[in-house]
Parts: structure tokens; C-alpha cells; sequence
């Protein structure tokens, strides 16, 4: 492992790490590093499952005990129902999961539209998404708001209906277009040009000559895509009123006041639980298309 | 072949007639379909920025100049709502709040990870701990993360931090209610663990692309360790940084979550996307809340644009 690692010099080199004060100074950093990483990052998750298995009293008490004197598996039991988390948990996954079909259909799909087919105008319709990453989404909340609440023309509210939050996630996130044009840019035209020849429309050009190639670049959207909606306070705290249609955030952020608190905690608990796994089963494709996505801009 | 040789022909003279008789050598079903067919891939997200970025953009301008009550009448105020909004003794109240934030975001959430990214690229153990560690708390549901944290802000010694105080034997604090400037600093507190993950995986990334040369050169100039980070690997990273410089700048002016879950608004912990939110839902005030909006747009925009300019530099190195 080690020796692998060393093959690129950086900032010490390796003679330096290898006279005995190096040595010393290494370990010594590398063991307060990972003392501190445990101290700042573990600690406070172990503090969540531990408070969420005190008994109230306990959870009260001055000064708070560092383990469970009596453990209470059941307050987790008591908090998935009372705070109803298999709803929460499951609309937030429907919405997140929503939003990422949306989000590649109709990006790929556009960016497939402005890297290859380039109808006239296509520059300035990409010109108008692209300035939208100027605009904070903050500022757009309230007559985003307005227009969910009533759709120009129609009038249909898409207040506390999933569509509140997949239609707008796809025009949030014009970055996304952006990564899969610059992509579909990269993909010579003689293939494409190629697959006409032999009969192919731009759809099935798209499907098969496309796509199979684009797979790094979708991977990165859609962590964008599910991580946005998973992150998201503000829009589902205005849209989603009903405590039948809300998310983790909201529905967490509104039960706080009336449950007991170390139910409350335990229901922190359990929410957390979920994406925690899931990262640690994906972690090495999470990071890499995470910095991949950042660094391209 | 022919239509080769026809359009060279052209251009020796006119190169925009050329261009033209192209063009119409395309029959004009031809066109109209190959146009139709790309216009029919971008509906879908056209339809959807139309709706949810492009017409509500329009919206906030009109509102700012409006007033709504909510019998359904609007009517044209001019500059009023911005009066108003300006007038209001909450109005700098909230830029500060949302000022200091940004600034101790900057001191604590910006550099950190960088130091704390620096230092990681020279352990040649552990790498994945590091890496899986710092990145935990970016994948709690944000509210989670900050009711978390306000119980180990709480006042009385039953939160975590007054406890380690109470075992140190030293004063416990109110973390909140004591001072303006320390509430900021316990959200930026905060607001730093939660999101730190992110940015030190970029940096640590950026830093795998540092020659190795650039620093065995200064270390056969003499140049101690602290000498080549600042040097060799600030300078080599130094678009990166101000790209998340920007970023941080442009996020944080923003905050609302932390003063919303955490704080709520105690001792002057109001920002400026609280202020609007409460403009808007607390007192329906959508005129005022508007203006306000358009405000912290155009501070925004300045800092959203160098980004961008930013962004497209590293891109082309």
C-alpha cells in the first residue's frame, strides 16, 4: 500500500520522512489525524444513536451520560411511527428518484439537442439556461412559489404533488446540461454521421451511439441530481405543506416541536441511517464523480 | 461532387451568396425537419426553465414594483417596496448577519479544508479513512445535522459542549443568547462540519495534479515546508481556490437553514433569505420580499459571474 502511495512526490519528500525526526513527526501527525477525524466526525454520529437510545430522564440529565445506562431499542420503534419516517423516507426517495428521471431525460436530451443537432437558435436558448447559474435560487423561491401555486394559463396549483419538485429540479440544475453538451461535444460527428448512413434517426443515434459511450458523465448528473433533492430545505419548506407529501428535511424540521426529545433524536437517527449506507456501499463512485463533476467546473 | 465544385466557384466572389445557394440546395421539409427535431429534444427542459427559472425571474422584477393584497389586486408602487425595504431597521440588521456569516465562513469554512486537504496529501496511511470521514456528515439530511448540533449547543449543561466545559472545569456559555457575534460563529461552526466533505475532496483532487518537481526544486532552493506551501502549492492551486472562494462567497451570503433550524432568528441571527421568507410568509408582504430578493440578486450576480469566468479558465487549462 505504502509503497504505491510514494510513488509521487509531494510537498515532504520521502528522504525527509525516512530520518528518524521525520518518522517521529509522521506518526505523530497521522495518529492525532486520525484520532481527531474520529473525535469530530464519529463522535457526533455515536452521540445521535446513543441519545436516541436514552430513556427521556436520562436524556434530561445533568450532566449527560457518555453511554446508555439503560438502553432503549424501543424509542426507535416509537420514533418510525410516531414520526412516521416510512413516509417521509419514501416520498423523499420517490421525489429524489423522480427528479433524477427527469433530470436525465430532458438534459440529455436537450444538451444531445444543442451538441449535435443544433437547431437555429439553439445558442440562445443554451445562452438563457446557462444564465440561470448566475441567478441564486434563493431569490427565484417566492415566484417559483407563485407560479407551483398556479401554472400560467392553466392555473393547476402543484402545491404537495411530486411534480413541485421534479419539473423545477430540472431547471435548477442548468449546470448539469452544461457538463453533458461539453461531454457530447467530445464525441467525434463521423460516428454519428456514420450511424445516418446506415438508417439511424437522431433518437436511435442518441440511444446507441451516444449514451453507451456518455456513461462517466451521466454517473456524476445523477449524483448531482439525487444529492440536490436529498439536500433541498428551502423549496420543499414552501411546496410541500401537507405532512403527507413531505420530505425528511421538512417533515423532521416540523415534528420537532411536538415530539419528545430523545424520540426526536432517535428519528435523527434512523433518517440518517439510509444515506449513510448507501455511501458507504458507493463511496468510491460517489467521490469520484463528485470531484470529477467540481473540478470540470 | 458537383455542388462542390459549384460552391468553390462562388466563393471566389461572394462568399455570402455561396452560403445562401447552399442552404437552398437543403430542400426546405428537409430543414424544417432537422430544426423540428431538435427544437422537440429541448422542449422538455425548455418547458420546465420557462416555467421555473425564466418566468419567475420576470415575476420577482414585476413584484418589486408592485403590491398585492390578497383579494386578488395588484397595483404599480414604483420604488416603494425598495423604500420600504431599505427603510426598515431590520434591513441592514439582516445584511450584517448574512455579512459577518459569509466572513467567518470564509476564515473557518474556506480555509480548513484547505489546511486540513494539505496536510492529508502528505499521509501515505489511511487515505480512506480520511477521505470517508470528512465526507459523513455531508450525507445527513441537513436538518438532521442541525438539530443535531443544537442540542450540543444547548444552554443549559445538559448540551455536549457545555458538558466537555462543566469537566474542564470551566464557565459553561450560552451559546446563543450571549452575543450576536458569537451565535454567527457557533452556525458557522456548524455550517463548516456539515459541508466541509465536499471541498477538501476537490482540493485533495487538485492537489494530485501539483508537479512533484516544482517541490524538490525549492527544497534544493533552501525553502522550508511552510515555505513551499506557500510557494508551490498555493500558487499552483490558486484558480481552484478562488473558484471555491467564489462559491463559498455565493452560498453562504445565502444562508437559511442554520439561523431557521438552529438559532431561529435569536439575537439578531436574522439573514437575508430569512428576512425575505419572512417578508413574504409571516407578514405576505410579497412586494417587499421581492424587492429585497432583487437586492441580494445583484450582489450575487457580481460574485455568481466571476465564478463563471473562473470556472471557464480552469476549464481551458
Amino acid at each position: 500500500m505504502a509503497a504505491v502511495d510514494t510513488a509521487t512526490r509531494t510537498l515532504i519528500s520521502r528522504a525527509q520522512l525516512n530520518r528518524p525526526a521525520g518518522k517521529i513527526a509522521y506518526w505523530t501527525t497521522l495518529c492525532v489525524l486520525i484520532f481527531l477525524f474520529a473525535l469530530v466526525f464519529l463522535f457526533p454520529l455515536y452521540w445521535l444513536l446513543s441519545g436516541g437510545l436514552k430513556s427521556a430522564q436520562e436524556f434530561a440529565q445533568i450532566p449527560p451520560t457518555l453511554t446508555p445506562a439503560h438502553p432503549r431499542p424501543g424509542n426507535f420503534a416509537k420514533a418510525w411511527d410516531d414520526a412516521g419516517l416510512a413516509r417521509l423516507l419514501w416520498n423523499t426517495t420517490y421525489y429524489a428518484a423522480g427528479a433524477l428521471v427527469f433530470q436525465l431525460v430532458f438534459d440529455i436530451a436537450a444538451a444531445y439537442a444543442f451538441s449535435k443537432l443544433r437547431p437555429a437558435f439553439g445558442n440562445v436558448i443554451m445562452f438563457g439556461m446557462m444564465a440561470t447559474l448566475m441567478i441564486p435560487t434563493s431569490v427565484l423561491a417566492l415566484p417559483a412559489y407563485l407560479t407551483a401555486n398556479s401554472l400560467p394559463f392553466l392555473h393547476w396549483s402543484l402545491l404537495n404533488s411530486p411534480w413541485v419538485i421534479w419539473l423545477p429540479s430540472v431547471a435548477s440544475n442548468a449546470f448539469s446540461i452544461l457538463l453533458l453538451k461539453r461531454f457530447f461535444d467530445s464525441i467525434p460527428s463521423e460516428l454519428l454521421a456514420a450511424a445516418s448512413i446506415d438508417g439511424a434517426g437522431p433518437l436511435r443515434a442518441l440511444w446507441s451511439v451516444i449514451l453507451p459511450m456518455s456513461r462517466p458523465i451521466l454517473g456524476v448528473v445523477s449524483i448531482f441530481a439525487v444529492v440536490n433533492v436529498w439536500k433541498d430545505f428551502l423549496w420543499p419548506l414552501l411546496t410541500l405543506t401537507d405532512t403527507s407529501a413531505q420530505t425528511i428535511n421538512i417533515g423532521l424540521f416540523q415534528l420537532s416541536v411536538g415530539l419528545p426529545e430523545n424520540i426526536l433524536i432517535a428519528a435523527l437517527a434512523i433518517a440518517s441511517l439510509p444515506t449513510i449506507a448507501f455511501f458507504l456501499v458507493f463511496q468510491r463512485n460517489i467521490m469520484s464523480g463528485l470531484t470529477a463533476g467540481s473540478l470540470k467546473g | 461532387m458537383a455542388t462542390t465544385i459549384n460552391v468553390s466557384a462562388a466563393t471566389a466572389y461572394d462568399a455570402r451568396a455561396a452560403a445562401r445557394a447552399r442552404r437552398r440546395r437543403v430542400p426546405l421539409g428537409r430543414r424544417l425537419r432537422k430544426h423540428g427535431t431538435g427544437y422537440l429534444f429541448i422542449l422538455g427542459a425548455a418547458v420546465c426553465f420557462a416555467l421555473f427559472s425564466w418566468w419567475p425571474m420576470v415575476r420577482e422584477v414585476i413584484m418589486s414594483f408592485q403590491k398585492t393584497n390578497f383579494a386578488g389586486q395588484t397595483k404599480w408602487v414604483g420604488f416603494e417596496n425598495y423604500r420600504h425595504v431599505f427603510a426598515d431597521p431590520d434591513f441592514w440588521a439582516a445584511w450584517r448577519m448574512s455579512g459577518l456569516f459569509t466572513l467567518f465562513a470564509l476564515v473557518l469554512g474556506f480555509a480548513v479544508p484547505l489546511a486540513i486537504a494539505v496536510v492529508l496529501n502528505e499521509m501515505r496511511h489511511a487515505k480512506g479513512y480520511f477521505r470517508l470521514l470528512v465526507y459523513l456528515p455531508v450525507m445527513l439530511p441537513p436538518v438532521a445535522g442541525a438539530f443535531l448540533w443544537r442540542w450540543f449547543y444547548q444552554s443549559d449543561d445538559s448540551g455536549l459542549f457545555n458538558m466537555v466545559l462543566h469537566d474542564l472545569h470551566l464557565p459553561t456559555i450560552q451559546w446563543f443568547q450571549s452575543s450576536h457575534e458569537l451565535a454567527v460563529l457557533c452556525l458557522v461552526l456548524f455550517s463548516t462540519w456539515a459541508n466541509m466533505g465536499s471541498s477538501v475532496l476537490i482540493y485533495l483532487a487538485a492537489l494530485q495534479g501539483v508537479p512533484g518537481e516544482l517541490y524538490e526544486a525549492a527544497e534544493l532552493d533552501g525553502a522550508s515546508i511552510l515555505k513551499r506551501v506557500r510557494h508551490v502549492t498555493l500558487p499552483q492551486l490558486k484558480l481552484i481556490i478562488s473558484l471555491m472562494l467564489m462559491l463559498q462567497v455565493v452560498n453562504t451570503m445565502q444562508v437559511f437553514l442554520e439561523p431557521d433550524a438552529i438559532s431561529h432568528g435569536v439575537n439578531g441571527t436574522v439573514s437575508v433569505v430569512y428576512q425575505i421568507y419572512d417578508y413574504a410568509f409571516s407578514s405576505l408582504n410579497f412586494g417587499n420580499a421581492a424587492a429585497l430578493g432583487i437586492l441580494l440578486m445583484l450582489v450575487l450576480m457580481i460574485f455568481s459571474g466571476i465564478y463563471l469566468k473562473l470556472a471557464r479558465s480552469v476549464e481551458e487549462d
